[in-house]
């Protein structure tokens, strides 16, 4: 398996070492075993809580340390609190032990309206067409920019190429940052049958970072049911609407990692 | 929540975002406002009953719009801005439903039912309104 058969879950280095880690997939776990001499704070900034983006959280060794500290960040709910909602996957029937009883000092925090900072990072949450509550994030760092939309859904909204950019969904966080990550989980064919679910076609990811204007896009969340062979299919279509100019869209890579201009790195897990 | 771009636009809050693509596909006469009471989009049924396309008009703010379309009772009393539904919907942030008559640009009077709500993002962020012209009066 060429590209990686976990779910979505990316470590982020800031220039001033702290760690972030972007969604809970199953990519956490090989992470967290990297993670057995790290003692300062984790900082986890969850898009949303379906399953692919949660499901390796219980699996994250710094968890079952008494001494971490993990700080959750996640999507606001009209209805119930970001623990509450964790505590629904993280509590029998559907895992042995309860969110009350991890021994990590974990704090939930509701991400803000307004841009915030973790260590020297300038981060922005903005809400994204995708069902239920969801949120795209934008980092910043040391003169390097960073967007994470995995699961994504802006031609939902209209035709993206004919659309003003205020009235697309997730361009203020994406807006000409160095790396954009995005959903990019289907086929134009696989799309016209799967209008709604939340996710976007391959030439709906290039139209949205075009209209954004990246720097360089990586197409992320792969389809569980496409071989490799259809991947790199994707990604030809993508660098053929992409056009010449500028870096050419590409596959996103499990383990690869990305210096952005030496300061900023981050992995796909 | 709506996010200031790195250029200082204002992006468009995801509720109106999908309200405005609700509203294109629908054959109803519809209007989205901003919080501040900005006409953002009307759809094409409604651009019959206001006399002018939303390409034309573009964004009309607030203290715009009450002055270019006559909004009137059934017995020809005019109609504040804070008493049709629209404005309920905004400043009371609760649905409304009345009949009224309306002049559009074209200068035609027509006779229609409005219903508003107001679109809240969460319990205490108003993000804008919604309102929905039926031509002529209910049964």
């Amino acid at each position: 398996m060429r590209y990686g058969g976990n779910t979505s879950c990316v470590e982020v280095r800031l220039a001033d070492g702290t760690l972030l880690v972007l969604d809970a997939g199953t990519g956490i776990r090989p992470l967290g075993l990297e993670l057995e001499d790290y003692s300062a704070p984790i900082h986890l900034l969850l898009t949303h809580l379906h399953l692919d983006h949660l499901e390796g959280l219980g699996f994250f060794m710094p968890l079952w340390r008494a001494g971490s500290e993990l700080h959750v960040w996640g999507p606001p709910s009209p209805t119930r609190s970001l623990e509450e909602r964790i505590a629904r996957y993280l509590s029998p029937p559907l895992f042995p032990i309860h969110l009350s009883e991890i021994p990590a000092q974990l704090t939930f925090h509701n991400v803000p309206d307004e841009p915030w900072e973790i260590g020297d990072a300038r981060i922005e949450a903005e809400p994204v067409s995708h069902p239920g509550p969801t949120v795209g994030y934008r980092l910043e760092d040391d003169g390097s920019s960073l967007a994470y939309i995995p699961d994504h859904e802006p031609a939902l909204g209209g035709d993206l190429r004919a659309l003003p950019p205020e009235w697309i969904s997730g361009l203020g966080v994406a807006e000409a940052v160095d790396v954009l990550l995005h959903d990019a989980q289907y086929s134009e064919a696989e799309y016209e049958t799967k209008v709604g679910w939340g996710h976007s076609s391959v030439a709906a990811a290039v139209d949205f970072a075009r209209a954004a204007r990246v720097e360089r896009l990586l197409l992320f969340h792969h389809d569980p049911l496409h071989t490799d062979q259809d991947l790199v299919a994707l990604e030809a279509q993508a660098r053929e609407l992409w056009g010449r100019d500028g870096v050419a869209p590409e596959l996103a890579v499990e383990g690869a990692t990305i210096e952005l201009a030496g300061r900023v790195a981050a992995a796909s897990g | 929540m709506g996010v200031p771009s790195v250029q200082g636009r204002q992006q468009k809050n995801l509720v109106l975002i999908l309200a405005r693509e609700f509203a294109s596909k629908l054959a109803t006469a519809t209007f989205i406002a901003d919080a501040e009471g900005n006409l953002v989009f009307y759809n094409e049924p409604a651009e019959a009953i206001l006399g002018r396309t939303f390409a034309e008009a573009g964004d009309i703010r607030a203290e715009e719009w009450a002055s270019l379309f006559k909004i009137e009772e059934l017995d020809g009393t005019p109609v504040p801005l804070e008493k049709n539904p629209g404005g309920v919907a905004l400043l009371e942030r609760r649905p409304a439903h009345r009949e009224l008559r309306i002049t559009g640009l074209d200068g035609v009077t027509r006779t229609i039912s409005a219903t508003a709500f107001p679109l809240l993002a969460r319990a205490e962020e108003l993000v804008g309104m919604v309102a929905i012209f039926w031509e002529g009066q209910s049964p």
